[in-house]
């Protein structure tokens, strides 16, 4: 059938260029071929690249409000840790862990989530453009819709939740006395860095969910933001049972518990072995197969609305 | 039949949703509506072609099922050789879809903006790029608008906007779904002058849905009605009109009254439709509004009245009381 149809598409072409050449240029700017699998990702970031460019402009035409906004953004994310730190002015530890302990937790979440926020964070807001009809215009133009769907009125501001995680987490291992190997030393940046991609990957889920069930935002929100809410403590205070969950269901322990455990040279709750703080990557690649199986799946079921 | 030659090929397609329905607090009933059901037909390069249908016919459905937005129940649906649902980003560089109801371009930025994401998203090379964009900004009047913001541009002005965008990559086709729609007499008839240099000159194949008869009577050759999912009509407009004249074309006089009455009777004129305190008297489309409205004001208290000319509804709703 493949064939039949590359036949046919030759046939149009052929066609067309038999009618009069001035009127009906040739069009030697579109690719005939169907991209392939790398080729896609590679026109994915292009034209994620080139939205993004245009929301950055978009917000520039209002200056003022985007300084304001950033500064906010920042301030509102640092109370956050200064709550914290205020509890510790009346306790010294929290299940074992003492304040610096806390702000690595704290500091690698937020950087985490701050980044995968900056990155796709608007995939949630796929269930209103599903409702207001307003996806339709996405899926004509000759982007893939996740790329589209991810820089979707992307958000520059967001850049401040990140610098304030990266703050406290460089706080955190500048007052810690960590006993630093090579292993430790790589471990930093890679925690970070997964820990966003597995984010990324909730959110994609999470937008694809919004296909079938309609404003389901609050579900992802409660994985992304809820979940990193529960990351900045330690894990020792939390039932097994939710460790549990949280280390192989939805494996946000990943994200930063189980390196920063590593780090601090303390043994995890539920007796996974220390090489286990180096899996996140790993852990962050499985959880995207799910994801993007999820969103085929919920761009296909897509209904549109009436007109 | 399947028609590969042809630019636009639909053999059988349906597609049907599920609705579910809440008949009580705890029960979910589950129906299959078929917004299109089983409909075939191939559209030549460089035809230009109206499709048609009221409210829910399935006109927008079989629009996006062509434009790769909806994946057909059944079916085999061709544009320009490709699958759309399953090549839909191919597709893309091939097609022009100007939705009436929704913008394209980028709210807060200069209209000029967008068309430069346009020129950098489909690659469009930039020697060909100026000449596209040079030829509808001269036609479409967009000089003086290709630095305004586009929430500072009016509807009509967006409108052609919106087209102009839709066309800088040269596509074969191009959709237009309501491109009229709310715009006023200079846009609209700026529009259709344009539509039609487009095809005349480029060869262009459009493919439009419309609820303005005079869209298609100025634009299109061909007419296609749809209703219930099902292609009623296929051919050109003078056989619509044909199949609809079983009954004398009728214009409508909508009348609002001081208060809610019963139906109003005037001689020459009967109504069809009430709601609240407006009337809807039919007359027939030859004779004068004049010696009615004046009837009207004299016996009933009259607040304001429009006189409405006959619409593709009225047409096809016609067609149908012909037929049965």
């Amino acid at each position: 059938m493949a064939e039949a149809t590359g036949t046919a598409g030759t046939a149009g072409t052929a066609a067309a260029t038999a009618g009069p050449a001035e009127t009906r240029p040739a069009r030697e700017f579109t690719d005939p071929e169907a991209p392939r699998a790398h080729g896609r990702v590679l026109e994915g970031l292009r034209g994620y690249g080139l939205i993004v460019a245009m929301w950055i402009r978009s917000t520039m035409t209002y200056r003022t409000s985007f300084v304001l906004s950033t500064v906010g953004n920042a301030a509102i994310t640092l109370l956050d840790f200064v709550a914290i730190s205020i509890m510790f002015s009346h306790v010294d530890v929290l299940g074992g862990f003492t304040l610096p302990e806390i702000a690595l937790l704290y500091g690698s979440c937020s950087a985490s989530l701050g980044l995968a926020d900056l990155l796709l964070g608007n995939t949630d807001r796929i269930g209103a453009r599903i409702r207001d009809g307003s996806l339709d215009t996405m899926l004509v133009r000759p982007v893939p819709l996740l790329a589209q769907v991810a820089a979707d009125r992307f958000a520059l501001r967001r850049l401040g939740r990140v610098v304030q995680g990266l703050g406290v987490l460089g706080w955190a291992l500048w007052s810690l006395e960590v006993d630093w190997t090579a292993g430790k030393v790589l471990l930093v940046p890679v925690m970070v860095l997964s820990g966003a991609a597995i984010f990324a990957a909730v959110m994609v889920a999470g937008a694809a969910f919004q296909f079938v069930a309609g404003d389901a935002a609050e579900v992802q929100n409660s994985f992304t933001y809820g979940g990193c809410t529960m990351l900045q403590y330690p894990p020792t205070v939390f039932a097994t049972e939710l460790l549990r969950g949280v280390t192989f269901i939805v494996p946000l322990a990943f994200v930063n518990w189980l390196p920063a455990l590593y780090l601090l040279g303390r043994p995890d709750p539920l007796g996974l072995p220390g090489w286990a703080a180096f899996l996140s990557p790993l852990v962050a690649f499985v959880v995207f197969v799910p994801a993007s199986l999820a969103w085929r799946a919920g761009v296909r079921s897509y209904r549109s609305t009436g007109s | 039949m399947v028609d590969d030659d042809a630019l636009i090929s639909l053999d059988g397609v349906e597609k049907v949703f599920d609705v579910r329905r809440r008949v009580s607090l705890m029960r979910r009933e589950k129906r299959q509506v078929r917004a299109v059901d089983g409909i075939s037909f191939a559209v030549a390069r460089g035809e230009m072609v109206g499709y048609i249908g009221p409210n829910g016919a399935g006109k927008s459905t079989t629009i996006k099922m062509l434009t790769g937005i909806l994946n057909p129940s059944g079916g085999r649906l061709r544009v320009a050789g490709i699958d759309p649902a399953r090549e839909r980003v191919r597709l893309a560089h091939r097609i022009g879809v100007v939705f009436g109801q929704r913008t394209t371009l980028w709210w807060d930025l200069p209209l000029k903006d967008s068309y430069g994401l346009m020129r950098r998203m489909y690659r469009v090379p930039r020697a060909r790029f100026e000449e596209n964009l040079e030829r509808c900004v001269d036609r479409l009047d967009l000089a003086e608008l290709l630095d305004v913001p586009v929430r500072q541009l009016s509807l009509g002005q967006r409108m052609r906007g919106d087209i102009a965008a839709a066309l800088l990559h040269d596509p074969d086709v191009l959709y237009l779904d309501e491109p009229t729609i709310g715009l006023d007499v200079v846009s609209k008839a700026k529009v259709r002058g344009f539509l039609r240099q487009l095809n005349e000159e480029r060869g262009t194949t459009v493919l439009l849905t419309t609820h303005d008869l005079q869209d298609i009577e100025q634009l299109c050759e061909r007419v296609m009605v749809i209703d219930h999912g099902r292609l009623m009509y296929d051919g050109a407009l003078g056989g619509l009109h044909a199949a609809g004249s079983a009954g004398e074309s009728e214009r409508t006089l909508v009348v609002d009254l001081e208060r809610e009455l019963a139906p109003i009777s005037v001689p020459g004129a009967r109504v069809v439709k009430v709601e609240g305190p407006r009337q809807w008297l039919a007359f027939p489309a030859g004779q004068s509004a004049a010696p009615l409205v004046s009837a009207v004001a004299a016996e009933y208290p009259l607040v304001d009245l429009s006189v409405r000319e006959p619409d593709i509804e009225d047409v096809i709703a016609r067609m149908y009381a012909g037929r049965d």
